[in-house]
Order: structure tokens, then sequence, then C-alpha cells
């Protein structure tokens, strides 16, 4: 899950075209500090409701950001489920009712388990070069750390935000903060990484909270435990038949 | 045949009690029959009528990809429509939403009308300017559900006509009552053209409502529902109503029809020496066959009598005042107010009249036509036959 978010947020970095070439230097360094051809990651989303919290452990594997698979390892109530993206395409099977459903439409709006982040969050799979413009609007101090303050605004259409504003810290090269606006100016979601650590080489959030701001609460947290990067994913992973296993 | 009336007429007073006691149930369930009826009519009136007035009109176009039931459709359905060629036409618009009340999500149904409509009641009129934020009008389910008052500020995000988030605040400027929760819960009303501007769904609609006067039915994108058809599940929710109330209104029937019965039987066998006495007197069996026959019957006639008594007030005052049913009627399906009036049609009240007519004359007739096979001597001396 946590992969998925990453993906969602930060992975269309990767490729990110901007015009002035110091978004574009910086963006090409986080991205060569965190993407990675395929990931192995084992996570748990803690979503705080009002009356109680709830853990929700899993283990995703993801191919570049059109593939993904998560299963869900815990709660009792939640073990079993599993999860496959394929490119703008989403099916969930629930053992409970050994069925398979694709989402689509409004259902795509609906939170996943009871989280700050919805189906749709992690839908979006075009590079971000190809639909937003970006610049270097500023320096700041952020949670003691130096951070470069990027501007994307969109530059097509049909995207889901029209803004986009990421904090990048400038000595490890890892986004700290996102924040996700509305085409009115209105903040939607905020996404916060912290718990940077070097993994295999590489600086990586532990640790990453998801909040949409308009609904109250503090967000949803989640909490990198283990990750592989670059391991070999089998073929039948990505496929409809391995929800089922 | 005069006769025979006076004659059944003084018997059934002389029997006293047990005339009134046979009325007394008939006219019980007469009653009942009539009112379930008349509270059914009522409701399906008062149903029908403010369905028409507060969602269907008298007509609709959808368009080609809506379809009510399937909320993925609503995405994609919607269509400029000509404004020239639809005059007579209301346009609504419908989109998904959600709103943050207290800090919590919900997704909603976004609905425009434009500001100067007829064709329906919601309250799209009282909608006036507001600084900073766009004035829209909810029903009491949906104020009762998101916890909103009047005045109270929310945010809206939405997606435009390409997918792009929005969000701005909006007031609850107005609150209505109906009865149909179809166009309250989950559901936020603005004006057609605020819905436009923020959607950029220029001069586009979901459904197209007809007034009285429009009669095409033809256009492309778009289908024509009928009222009638529209009407439909109203009507089947009420003729499941009646059907079962039919079982209730029979069982009553037939206890009362019983009791008429058994005191036609007991009739025929102890006023053995009072039909010898008729057919000796003159009367041929049929006539004494049809005196009891009428005796039964005459039941009927007195309970009508009784429950015009009875009823006539009682049945004036519900149809006026109507009936309460509290919450439990609030958040059904189908439009169903705070009370109910009963409607007391008069084909309601001949035909209540005839079903008991005709059921008791027939349950008096079969015990009676034994006369037709007695034996005059042997029954004025009154011996069991």
């Amino acid at each position: 899950m946590k992969n998925q978010l990453i993906i969602a947020c930060l992975l269309p970095i990767w490729t990110f075209q901007v015009k002035a070439q110091d978004a574009k230097t910086i963006l090409e360094r986080v991205d060569k500090n965190m993407v990675s051809k395929t990931e192995i990651t084992e996570s748990e989303m803690v979503i705080r409701g009002k009356r109680n919290v709830q853990t929700i452990g899993s283990k995703s594997y993801t191919e570049g950001n059109q593939k993904s698979f998560t299963e869900y390892l815990y709660p009792e109530r939640e073990r079993g489920t599993k999860m496959l993206k394929l490119g703008d395409r989403l099916w969930i099977y629930s053992p409970s009712t050994d069925r398979t459903i694709q989402l689509s439409g409004h259902m795509l709006r609906q939170s996943v388990m009871g989280s700050d982040l919805s189906y749709e969050d992690m839908m979006e799979d075009r590079k971000l070069s190809e639909i937003y413009e970006g610049k270097v609007q500023g320096e700041e101090t952020l949670s003691g750390r130096k951070v470069w303050i990027l501007e994307l605004i969109a530059s097509v259409e049909d995207v889901s935000y029209y803004k986009r504003m990421i904090w990048i810290d400038q000595e490890r090269y890892i986004p700290l903060q996102e924040e996700l606006f509305a085409k009115s100016g209105q903040l939607l979601k905020r996404t916060v990484m912290s718990e940077i650590e070097q993994i295999e080489g590489r600086w990586y959030p532990k640790k990453i909270n998801f909040k949409d701001v308009l609904k109250g609460g503090e967000g949803t947290d989640f909490i990198l435990k283990k990750v592989q990067f670059n391991p070999t994913i089998p073929d039948y992973i990505f496929t409809k038949a391995s929800l089922k296993k | 045949m005069k006769l025979s009336f006076q004659l059944a007429y003084r018997n059934l007073i002389g029997a006293g009690l047990r005339t009134w006691l046979n009325v007394g149930i008939l006219t019980f369930t007469f009653l009942v029959i009539i009112f379930y009826n008349g509270l059914l009519d009522g409701w399906n009136q008062q149903a029908k009528r403010d369905a028409i007035n507060w969602e269907f009109g008298y007509g609709q176009f959808h368009h080609k990809f809506y379809e009510p039931y399937n909320p993925f459709t609503l995405q994609d359905a919607h269509g400029k429509f000509n404004v020239k060629e639809t005059k007579g036409l209301t346009p609504l618009l419908i989109r998904q939403a959600s709103i943050y009340p207290n800090g919590r999500m919900l997704s909603i149904t976004l609905k425009g009308l434009p500001k100067n409509q007829r064709a329906l009641k919601i309250p799209i009129g009282n909608l006036g300017k507001h600084l900073g934020a766009i004035p829209v009008a909810i029903g009491k389910r949906m104020a009762n559900a998101a916890n909103l008052s009047i005045g109270d500020e929310i945010t809206l995000r939405w997606r435009d006509k390409n997918g792009t988030f929005d969000a701005t605040n909006v007031v609850v400027a107005t609150i209505f009552n109906t009865t149909i929760s179809t166009v309250d819960q989950g559901q936020i009303w603005m004006t057609l053209e605020d819905l436009w501007r923020i959607t950029g769904l220029k001069n586009e609609a979901t459904i197209l409502i007809a007034d009285t006067q429009f009669k095409d039915t033809e256009f492309e994108d778009w289908k024509y529902i009928s009222q009638d058809k529209l009407l439909k599940n109203i009507n089947d929710i009420i003729e499941v109503e009646r059907a079962s109330a039919r079982i209730v209104y029979f069982m009553l029937l037939a206890i009362a029809l019983l009791a008429i019965f058994d005191t036609q039987v007991l009739s025929v066998f102890r006023r053995q020496k009072e039909i010898g006495t008729y057919i000796a007197l003159g009367m041929t069996r049929t006539q004494v066959t049809g005196l009891f026959t009428i005796e039964g019957s005459m039941y009927s006639l007195f309970s009508m009598l009784v429950g015009a008594i009875i009823g006539v007030p009682l049945f004036w005052y519900l149809a006026d005042k109507g009936i309460s049913f509290g919450s439990v009627t609030a958040d059904m399906g189908i439009g169903l107010g705070d009370r109910i009036y009963p409607s007391f049609s008069p084909e309601l009240l001949i035909s209540s009249a005839l079903v008991v007519i005709i059921s008791a004359t027939i349950v008096s007739f079969v015990p009676a036509h034994k006369i037709a096979n007695m034996n005059p001597v042997t029954a004025l001396k009154g011996k069991l036959q």
C-alpha cells in the first residue's frame, strides 16, 4: 500500500520534463534516489477513526507505475483481500464472498479500507511531464531540513488535481511533503513523508501521512516495514488469476 | 315482494340482539373495507400528486446514457439541448459530488434546475445571491443526516467536465420539506446557472422535464419516459398494499358472512312451524325462500345504515384532518406525507356496498334454499326434516 501511495504521489516525477531546468534537475535527482523498476514492500496502514485506530498490514508487488498487486495480511477481517491494478483498471478480491469485482465510476471515489486515500488516488498513472508544468517557487526550512518548493500546474484539462506543491529535501533529494489543490485553489490533500532512512543506498521515507484536509482527523499513516528494490517479480503476480490464489 | 320486505323487517327487529350482533360485525367489516381502500386511494393520489410536483413533472426526457437506478451512468449522462426546440421542457443537470459537514465526508448528488423554473416545487427561486458561497437548497432529511441548518456553510467538492477536482463553499439558503425522499436524501440543489458555471457543462442537462403543454416525444439523444411510466412504481407498491389489505378484509367479511350463514341455518331449523304456516296461508315455497333470503340480505342493508351513521362523520373527519403515521413514514421510498388524507370516492362506496350486499344475499340464500324441499305438513307439525 505504501508503495502504491508513493507511486501515486511521487513516482510520476521520475520522467517529469519541466520547462524550468532547475525543477527538472531536482526531480531527476529525486527520481534517481527513490524509483526502482520493481519493488516488494511490506507495510502497515494506520487508519484513525473517530472511535478507534485500525492497523492493516499488507504486502505489495509493484512494477513501474502501471502494475501493482497488494495482499492484505491482517487483521483477520481483511486477511486475504487482494487488489490488482493494471493500467487504469482496478480489481478487488474479497475472500469472504470469493468474488472479484472491478471498481469503476463513483466506486473509485470510495475510501480504501476507511482511510483518507481513495481508490482513484491510486489510479493516476500518467507521467506528470505529460500533464503538468513545474517551477521552483522558492526555498524554506521544513522539519529542520532545507527544502525547495516545487509548484506543478496542470498543462492539460483532464487531470484530477489542477495544482500540486512538492517540498523536496535539498540534501537528500527526497520529497518531504506534497499538497494537492482544487481548481479553485482550495487545498484538498496533503502528504507528509517522515522517518527518512537510507535503505540499500537510497534515502527513503518509512512513514507517510496521507490526509484529506477537508475531513477531520489526523489522516492515515503508511508505515514501511520491509522493502526490496528491483527484485524479480513473476509475471503471474500481475494477473487476475493471482487474486484467487 | 313488499310483504316479504315488511315481514323480513319485522322478523329481524323481533330477533333483537341476534340481529344487531350480525349487523354489528357486518358493519365493522363494511367500514374496514371502505376505510382501508379509502386510505390506499388517498395515499395513492397523494403520492402521485407529490411525485409529479416534486420529481416527475408531466413526463421526462432522459439523456440516452442516463439510467435512474445506476449511479455509474451519471458521469456521462449529460448532453446539450436545443433551447428553441425544447420550449416547455425544464432542464435538470445531475452530477456527483462530496460535502464535508463537521469534518465528515458525504457523497452526494448535485442537481441544478433553472432559477425561474416552474416544473417542480423545489424552491430554486428562493436561492438569492450570497457573497463568497454558492446558495443551495436541501431537503429536511438531508439536513438531518448532515446536521445542517439554514445559513450553514460547507465545503463542496466536485469534478468539472474534464474530471478535475474543484471545491468551494456552499451555503444552505433554504431547507424544503417534501414527502418525496428521492429528491431529498443525499442531494443538494443549486441553480442550473451555478452548476453550469462550476462544472463547465454550459447548456447541458441530464433530464428534460415536461410541463403540461409539452406534447412532442421525439428528440435525438433523449428518450421519452411518459408520466404513467414514471408513476408505475407507485402504482405497483399501492397494488401490493391493496392485495395484502384484501386478505385482511376478506377474512373479516368471511367471519361476518359465517355469522349470517349460521343465523340462517338456525332460522330454517327452528322456524319450521312458521315456514309451514306461511305455506298454509298461501305463500309458495319460492316466496318463503325469498323471504328468508331477504331477511339475510337485510342484515347487509341494516349494516349499510348503521355504517352510514358511524362512517359518514368519521370518514368525513379523517378525509379532512388526515391520519398521522408519525416518523415511520418519513424515509419510505414512496412519497408519504406526515399525514395521509383518505379518499372515499362514490365508486369505492358503491363497490364496497355491493360486495357486502351480494355476498350476504348469497350466504342467506344457501340455507334458505332448503325450504324448497320441505313438506309443509311436517313443517307445520314442527318435525325435524
